[in-house]
């Protein structure tokens, strides 16, 4: 079936077949690898994109559901050579180890911030219970969330 | 992990999702936010070979206040269900639960209808329904029916909506003098281990137990106790009467019975009992 999306402001179009899930589309299909693959269960949130400005988890997600869609995937932040305030944040504070879980928890973090600018820091932790790290990084994680949060309020995004 | 094939239909109405349930019958699946299906799809565990998508439907997305009950509409995701204002002040137990359920990313896709036709008995929303007393609106070839959610569950994923029926509204009466819904898990996104709902209902209390049997169920023997004037303490030590939950690697039988008192204790105290 022909699927129509737009990714990071570009339209694509691609024939995939139904059972294909949008993760793939965006991995396979159109390029975009910055979205990963963890569990494949819905658990662990590495594959966490935006549709339509809210997180998803795109393993749990058919590419037919989002056809006519918006997507955003981590690869759509920055602008040219500047970071998104939140990938700035994340750097700056050291919010991540070995990187696998980033893409998913900077975009889980993007939406969370955008549904709540206010957001404390048990928000935060709560806000990120879909989102894994192995490496248990989370306190930098949280910190990082935080102060984008923060400059989110300041108007900085 | 790939499900197996599958034909997908995208229907613009209602009277089109039951027109290709009709046609298709027991191959049919419908699909609105697939976060029970997808998953079952991706372990093999369900294979339809047909889909039909319902998620576009957005008249069946809302949450009205109807004088003396809520109506929510099948396709409203977990996410405004928390947040709805209506939900939040009427009926609050249901904003709590769907605030409850797996994490953000799930209740941004997950839907109040998809949930409980999927009728997991460690899902939240079913024991809320149940307690509170609900009725479940579904629609098909020959018009619409009500079912009391004491009617609805029939077993493991088993529901009694027809396969060429479409839920498509669930009431709840409003329900503000207190509520509670306690929910044991070793992780914060994790399904219930057990689950305690309670609603107090115009003067009545409705006590519900989840992931104790294979479809959620009313504590019936706590709510005549409280009824014939038992303490909430006393009427928590009845909670497991006649229960004989499974075991599995989160919980023995005689835990879960353990729980079932404890969190059915704690639920009917935090609702002011």
């Amino acid at each position: 079936m022909k699927v129509a999306v737009e990714v990071n402001g570009v339209a694509y179009e691609r024939d995939v077949e139904a059972r294909t899930l949008l993760v793939f589309l965006l991995r396979d299909e159109i390029g975009l690898t910055g979205t990963n693959v963890g569990c494949d269960t819905t658990s662990c949130g590495a594959c966490t994109v935006l549709l339509d400005g809210e997180s998803v988890k795109s393993c749990t997600v058919l590419a037919a559901q989002a056809d006519g869609r918006s997507i955003t995937t981590i690869e759509g932040l920055a602008k040219g050579e500047e970071l998104h305030p939140m990938q700035r944040a994340f750097r700056e504070h050291h919010g991540l180890q070995c990187g696998y879980c980033t893409p998913g928890m900077v975009m889980a973090a993007v939406s969370l911030v955008a549904e709540n600018p206010d957001v404390d820091e048990r928000q935060v932790r709560e806000g990120l219970e879909g989102n894994l790290c192995r490496c248990t990084g989370y306190h930098n994680i949280v910190a990082a969330v935080l102060d984008a949060a923060r400059s989110s309020r300041e108007g900085a995004w | 992990m790939i499900p197996v094939m599958f034909d997908y239909v995208r229907v613009g109405s209602l009277d089109e999702a039951i027109g290709a349930l009709s046609e298709h019958g027991d191959e049919a699946k419908l699909l609105a936010g697939g976060h029970s299906l997808l998953p079952l799809m991706k372990l093999r565990l369900a294979t339809p070979s047909v889909l039909v998508d319902i998620g576009r439907l957005s008249e069946l997305s809302y949450v009205r206040d109807q004088g003396d009950h809520v109506a929510i509409g099948a396709l409203t995701r977990h996410h405004d269900v928390q947040h709805d204002s209506v939900a939040v002040t009427q009926a609050p137990l249901l904003a709590n639960v769907a605030g409850r359920i797996g994490d953000p990313q799930v209740r941004h896709r997950g839907t109040i209808g998809g949930s409980l036709a999927h009728a997991d008995p460690a899902s939240d929303l079913p024991g809320a329904v149940l307690a509170l007393g609900g009725t479940l609106v579904a629609r098909g070839p020959n018009g619409e029916r009500e079912i009391p959610a004491t009617q609805f569950f029939e077993g493991f994923l088993e529901t009694t909506l027809a396969p060429d029926e479409v839920l498509v509204e669930i009431r709840v009466p409003k329900a503000t003098a207190g509520h509670s819904y306690q929910k044991f898990v070793r992780r914060s996104q994790d399904w219930a281990i057990v689950g305690v709902a309670v609603a107090r209902v115009g003067g009545q209390v409705g006590v519900s137990l989840v992931n104790v049997a294979a479809t959620p169920v009313r504590a019936v023997a706590v709510e005549e106790a409280l009824s014939s004037g038992a303490s909430a303490a006393d009427a928590a030590e009845v909670a497991a009467e006649g229960l004989q939950p499974s075991g599995d690697n989160n919980a023995t039988p005689e835990f879960r019975r353990h729980l079932a008192r404890v969190l059915t204790r704690r639920a009917l105290v935090e609702a002011g009992l």
